[in-house]
């Protein structure tokens, strides 16, 4: 008996030796990241940790002298495995920083969990409204350098407005993402004189939207989508399938160029708003979309283009205080302060640590941009919102005054 | 034959090694250990209807879940439950758990075979969708954030506090469901198991016996779905998903079905693999596959079958 347990106990401390860490050395700042690297979400995971890790390649890992560490944790998609994670990058790897999450609820998830260890947590992708509006009092160490859910789609919705569309019809994935957006649109489309004549909600990954496109009202003039991962691309193909011609209004991520490679010639014409495109003809995006596509092999998208701009952001709080970790508070508070210049624009933030930046009105063309040889698919932009925030022109106070854009509200007035 | 005592013993040295030096490994590892236990008392919940009554539950997740949202939405809606009240809680969550199996047994008893596993399926995917689209109490995809652990003398905020918390009711649910298996009901179980018709001619009532077998494991995984919120401070309908219910039956089947112990060992197997691998290699994925596909070709009694096996081999080369 003593011999097995002399085995066990043997064993269990040869197997928890893994658990063990060094103490970390002065000067280094530790970045934990957190991205789906396997399950649905990979493929965006992915271009998470690509858009962090080109930054941080092309400065050598180094940010105003202090050595970087970057240490990638797989949240698979899930909140709950986001915090355990978290909490391994807090606990074992002692990280200065998280950077990341990719849905709106492990956004929701991290936040508290930042509150709860007092550490930074800097939301590069989860978009989930509330975070940065109702509830940001409860998250003092959190920061977003992303965008909120309805930021883009409410300049969209008064663009759509003044495109003379009267009669709109959405369809967006069912869920706390797809409701933002989808609120944000409806407000302000409807403010300017516009009608939501119809919602329809199919499920996050549905494959087969035949049941929803044959019931889209045949006198809409225009149909909103939002898609995410894989639905962006069946979409549209399923509905110009279908014979339906009505111009799409793409909510934010529908036409990201994570899908826009795979998608067919039929989507030329199709409109989208977001705070980035790849097509931006700026030097500082150019640059970028060339070093990205040289390493990785593919034009970033969004979920690429926020990671970079977010390790852009550390690099320059970091510049400030010349490599020294300032501390949680300091650090949000100087990050807070940065008017940057990213690939996506300028980047300055509200007082509620939400991005104030451009949105893009953008339309698919078939083109050769920046010296490549191919005609491609590219989101050219044709109308830029310059420095919108995330309560677009109603003011803060109005604004918040308001409950969070959810799957009735605003409420649908004109639909039957 | 390794005698029944001498089995006990084992179980009970590991569990003290367990309780011993988990304390002093990083918080990460005793995060995961709190995961894998409170897990693991959905899979013994799942073991009593798979490996000793022979039901094969595809929706154990749903009174997991019930457990989980009922302590999430007292916790958040009515502060309920983070005092002394966290017993209430525990009680309730029991409680709900085999309420909503007295229920869904109704329906799923009748049933047997590839029927029973179609029908669980189908009323887990019902918890599921409540879960999921009933925004107002459930918080729909967002799900529902507990802000801290219960204080109740004991600080549960404190991980090591909280092992041991879950490690007494991991150790509780473990011999209850152990005196349960070997009492006379629980042999009645393993009658229905091993022929169903001869019990029912020997006058058993065999549909009341696999009812209250049923409404017992959904009072456990009840408890484990309280457990398992505190443990993430977060309930999601990724909680209460099919792959949730799939987990816990493909614990059961690793560890090996029909001795409980075997369940524990699957959800510290499958948590490990999933949770402190990923953290070290990319590909933990093929390993988990692997590790499934491996146990169901060459074990099918599962990791707890290779005693067995080892002892068949010996045997076999010595009558050579």
């Amino acid at each position: 008996m003593t011999n097995t347990l002399q085995k066990m106990l043997l064993g269990s401390a040869l197997a928890l030796g893994l658990g063990v860490t060094a103490p970390a050395g002065a000067e280094e700042l530790r970045i934990g990241f957190l991205a789906p690297t396997t399950g649905i979400f990979a493929q965006l995971g992915k271009d998470m940790v690509d858009g962090f890790q080109l930054y941080l390649d092309q400065v050598k890992g180094d940010f105003a002298g202090a050595k970087v560490k970057f240490i990638v944790e797989d949240e698979q998609g899930k909140p709950a495995t986001a915090v355990l994670k978290a909490s391994k990058l807090i606990g074992q790897d002692k990280v200065h920083m998280l950077v990341g999450g990719l849905l709106a609820s492990t956004g929701y998830a991290l936040a508290p969990e930042s509150t709860r260890a007092k550490v930074l947590y800097i939301a590069s992708v989860p978009s989930a409204d509330d975070l940065t509006q109702r509830k940001l009092n409860e998250f003092p160490y959190f920061i977003r350098s992303g965008w909120t859910s309805s930021q883009p789609t409410q300049p969209q919705g008064q663009w759509a407005c003044e495109q003379g569309y009267k009669k709109i019809v959405t369809v967006a994935a069912d869920y706390a993402f797809g409701y933002e957006a989808v609120g944000g649109f409806q407000k302000v489309f409807e403010d300017c004189g516009g009608k939501i004549i119809q919602k329809i909600w199919p499920p996050l990954g549905t494959k087969d939207f035949g049941p929803y496109i044959s019931t889209i009202k045949g006198d809409a003039d225009a149909v909103f989508s939002l898609m995410v991962g894989p639905m962006a691309l069946q979409f549209p193909k399923q509905l110009r399938g279908a014979g339906i011609k009505k111009p799409i209004v793409g909510g934010t991520t529908s036409y990201d160029e994570f899908g826009l490679p795979f998608m067919e010639d039929e989507v030329v014409g199709d409109f989208s708003a977001l705070q980035y495109s790849a097509a931006l003809e700026t030097p500082k995006n150019e640059a970028f979309v060339k070093a990205y596509r040289a390493k990785y092999g593919k034009v970033p998208g969004y979920y690429s283009e926020s990671n970079y701009s977010t390790a852009l952001m550390i690099h320059e709080v970091m510049k400030k205080t010349g490599g020294k970790w300032p501390g949680a508070e300091k650090f949000i508070e100087m990050m807070s302060a940065l008017k940057v210049e990213t690939p996506r624009g300028p980047v300055s933030f509200d007082d509620m640590r939400n991005p104030v930046h451009n949105i893009y009105i953008k339309k698919v063309e078939k083109k050769k941009l920046f010296g490549y040889e191919k005609a491609e698919l590219w989101n050219t932009v044709i109308k830029t919102y310059p420095n919108v925030s995330q309560f677009w022109t109603y003011g803060k106070a109005k604004f918040l005054a308001q409950p969070v854009y959810d799957r009735d509200f605003p409420p649908c007035k004109f639909c039957q | 034959m390794v005698s029944q005592q001498s089995k006990i013993l084992m179980v009970a040295a590991g569990l003290v090694v367990l309780a011993l030096v988990i304390p002093y490994t990083s918080s990460f590892v005793v995060l995961l250990a709190t995961r894998a236990l409170a897990f693991a008392i959905l899979a013994m919940s799942l073991d009593i209807l798979l490996g000793f009554t022979g039901l094969a539950s595809l929706g154990q997740a749903a009174y997991f879940g019930v457990g989980a949202y009922l302590t999430a939405v007292l916790a958040t809606k009515f502060q309920f439950g983070m005092g002394w009240d966290f017993w209430l809680v525990v009680v309730l969550g029991i409680l709900l758990g085999a309420a909503l199996a007295a229920v869904f047994g109704l329906f799923a008893i009748r049933a047997t075979d590839v029927y029973f596993l179609m029908i669980t399926l189908a009323l887990g995917q019902c918890v599921w969708g409540l879960a999921y689209r009933w925004n107002s109490l459930t918080g729909g995809d967002n799900g529902l954030i507990i802000k801290a652990r219960p204080k109740f003398g004991l600080d549960l905020t404190n991980e090591v506090t909280f092992f041991y918390l879950v490690f007494g009711f991991f150790t509780v649910s473990l011999i209850l469901m152990y005196v349960l298996v070997k009492s006379p009901f629980g042999k009645s179980l393993a009658g229905i198991r091993g022929h169903e018709l001869r019990m029912k001619i020997l006058g058993y009532n065999t549909w009341l016996h696999k009812y209250i077998a049923f409404v017992i494991a959904g009072g456990f995984g009840g408890l484990s779905g309280v457990l398992w919120a505190h443990t993430n401070g977060i309930v999601t309908p990724e909680d209460v998903v099919l792959t949730t219910s799939v987990d816990a039956l493909l614990m059961v089947v690793l560890g090996g079905a029909g001795t409980l112990i075997g369940g524990v060992i699957g959800s510290a197997i499958v948590l490990l693999l999933r949770e402190y691998l990923s953290t070290l290699v990319p590909w933990w994925q093929y390993v988990l596959g692997g590790v499934y596909v491996l146990t169901i070709l060459y074990l099918p009694t599962g990791l707890m079958g290779i005693p067995k096996r080892i002892r068949q081999g010996f045997t076999r080369s010595a009558n050579k």
